[in-house]
């Protein structure tokens, strides 16, 4: 069973905004196929469930409605591994710097 | 909301929502068939150069440090010939609260909207600009909610977007976050209705007049620095109020007879709406795609009248590659012990081409830089690039191609910039205002005038375009 989630809970909502026949004319084809979608994050207004259509109150105070989308939903973005491709351009230019001035 | 909300209702409510949102009326300043008195809307905001500096210097915006970049300019000399290598400078603009110089722009927006009494600010924005606007708005007590295009139909955010909501959030703002589309200035006039918030558009007068402060600064700061303006600055290019802006205030500063460089990334292929190549750009701003678009009709903005009017005041327009960008973002922080940007770099990859050309004397200044972190950073786009397929390799950058190869140049001698041809520009401007003229719409003398002053040409060159397209 899931876990109920309680009002007040920090939380995202989703929304479709306008669907795929809906789009704005002067989209392309490939974003003409698929919907607009829009996420907003807020406190929920009253306890329920994943999936519910639900009510929250953003930071701006305002009402919004959607499906519950996430629980305190997670900053996920970061850096990734060091890339090869970039690791040794220091020590490539400071090898030229050096040259240089030996060059002097 | 009671009024309509549907696609077509609302875009036909667009003006009467943007009136309301910001209280300027476009219409009185409407010169002839098309023409517009470009000057009298901005001085009809009323604040002088020194105004926007007081109220910046409230809440520590501005007054950002200008440091002579040593070692790239040793780089530069070092794979120049003999007695090239211009001296390069840069503003360090992430030195702004918010961490980049969009700051400028919000404070005085914040600012009228808490004069006007409103409760609270709205933009529509991605970038640095939401971030300045919700620490502006924090500061200033109002509420803030900023309108993001941050991911595409399969979920994935883009990380330099992802970071900007999540700064937005630490700000106490609410996000709406989009996935792809040219709608999401739809739901913007959606909040700007709900909310009878202040609409703080990057493309406003006062969205201008807090740029040029940093022309001015930058101009006084070479000037005690070096006893002399400089002789080139270098602006990342987009939607054009970052070189409008700057160039104003250059000009303010006595420095008119500096030369102003447009700089942006090469996107060139990538389809700015296009949902597939939304997380295949590797840059959210300072890129061809806005920059192209927004020089030759400024008008497209999200107000009727665009206060960014870059092709008044460029003298060059040159792009660099992706990967060029992506390199001098590494040489910074390791020469100069600056990790800043990526996008903000894309002025700094043209100033090293430029500097390469120049005698050693001559002063090169990049105005801005911003701050970097998690998202916002050169790995996790290349990181992103490659799990979408796109190949990333070290060797010459004139191998680049957006959306399916980044090549990270191999040694600095190949770092170069590819000059956008102006009059090119100015006729793409031109055939855009013809375009916009009613059927029975009749050019006038002030008409003629007016493009003049926008294409940086003379009534005899628009005479000489109106008769080759009619």
């Amino acid at each position: 069973m899931t876990e109920r989630i309680a009002a007040g809970s920090w939380v995202e909502i989703h929304k479709i905004v306008l669907k795929a026949g809906e789009r704005a004319p002067q989209v392309p084809e490939d974003t003409r196929q698929v919907p607009l979608e829009m996420r907003v994050k807020g406190f929920l207004a009253a306890s329920a469930n994943v999936d519910d259509e639900v009510e929250i109150v953003t930071p701006a105070g305002r009402r919004l409605r959607g499906r519950l989308a996430a629980v305190n939903p997670a900053y996920n973005h970061g850096f990734g591994p060091p890339v090869d491709e970039l690791v040794t351009v220091g020590i490539e230019v400071r090898a030229i710097l050096r040259q240089r001035d030996q060059v002097k | 909301m009671n009024a309509a909300a549907g696609y077509a209702q609302v875009m036909e409510r667009r003006d009467e929502i943007i009136r309301s949102s910001l209280e300027i009326d476009y219409a009185r300043y409407a010169i002839g068939a098309l023409g517009f008195d470009y000057e009298r809307l901005l001085a009809d905001t009323g604040y002088s150069i020194d105004d926007v500096g007081a109220i910046q210097q409230r809440t520590a915006v501005g007054n950002t440090p200008l440091l002579e970049l040593t070692n790239i300019t040793a780089l530069v000399r070092a794979v120049a010939a003999a007695g090239k290598g211009a001296r390069i400078f840069v503003k360090d603009e992430a030195a702004n609260p918010s961490g980049s110089f969009k700051d400028r722009r919000a404070a005085l927006a914040v600012h009228e909207a808490k004069s006007r009494g409103r409760a609270g600010v709205a933009a529509a924005t991605s970038g640095n600009f939401g971030a300045a606007v919700a620490s502006q708005a924090a500061k200033a007590g109002l509420r803030c909610i900023i309108v993001q295009e941050a991911f595409d139909s399969h979920g994935i955010a883009q990380p330099e977007i992802a970071e900007k909501t999540r700064a937005c959030e630490a700000y106490g703002a609410e996000v709406i976050r989009t996935s792809v589309g040219p709608e999401l200035f739809y739901v913007f006039l959606r909040v700007l209705e709900a909310s009878g918030y202040f609409n703080a558009s990057l493309y406003t007068p006062y969205s201008i007049l807090g740029i040029e402060t940093l022309g001015y600064e930058l101009a006084h700061q070479v000037r005690q620095q070096c006893g002399r303006p400089p002789d080139l600055v270098i602006v990342t290019h987009a939607g054009g109020g970052n070189l409008t802006g700057t160039a104003r205030g250059l000009a303010k500063a006595g420095a008119a007879d500096t030369t102003v460089i447009a700089a942006s990334v090469d996107l060139g292929g990538l389809h700015m709406a296009s949902d597939h190549d939304f997380n295949r750009k590797s840059f959210t701003t300072g890129h061809t795609g806005f920059a192209l678009p927004f020089t030759t009709w400024p008008d497209r903005a999200d107000v009727p009248r665009n206060a960014a009017r870059p092709l008044r005041y460029m003298d060059r327009f040159v792009t660099v590659s992706q990967g060029e960008v992506f390199y001098l973002t590494q040489v910074l922080a390791e020469l100069e012990g600056l990790e800043r940007g990526p996008a903000g770099n894309t002025s700094l990859a043209a100033a090293f081409a430029i500097a390469r050309e120049l005698d050693q004397d001559r002063i090169v200044v990049v105005q801005e830089t911003e701050y970097t972190g998690a998202g916002k950073h050169p790995l996790a786009q290349l990181n992103l690039a490659r799990q979408l397929g796109i190949e990333l390799r070290r060797g010459d950058p004139r191998e680049n191609r957006p959306g399916q190869c980044i090549v990270i140049p191999e040694h600095p001698s190949q770092i170069a910039v590819s000059d956008v041809d102006l009059d090119h520009v100015r006729r793409s401007y031109l055939r855009n205002a013809f375009e916009s003229l009613g059927q029975t719409d009749r050019l006038t003398g002030a008409d003629i005038d007016f493009l003049a002053d926008e294409t940086r040409s003379s009534p005899a060159y628009i005479q000489e375009v109106i008769d080759e397209t009619h």
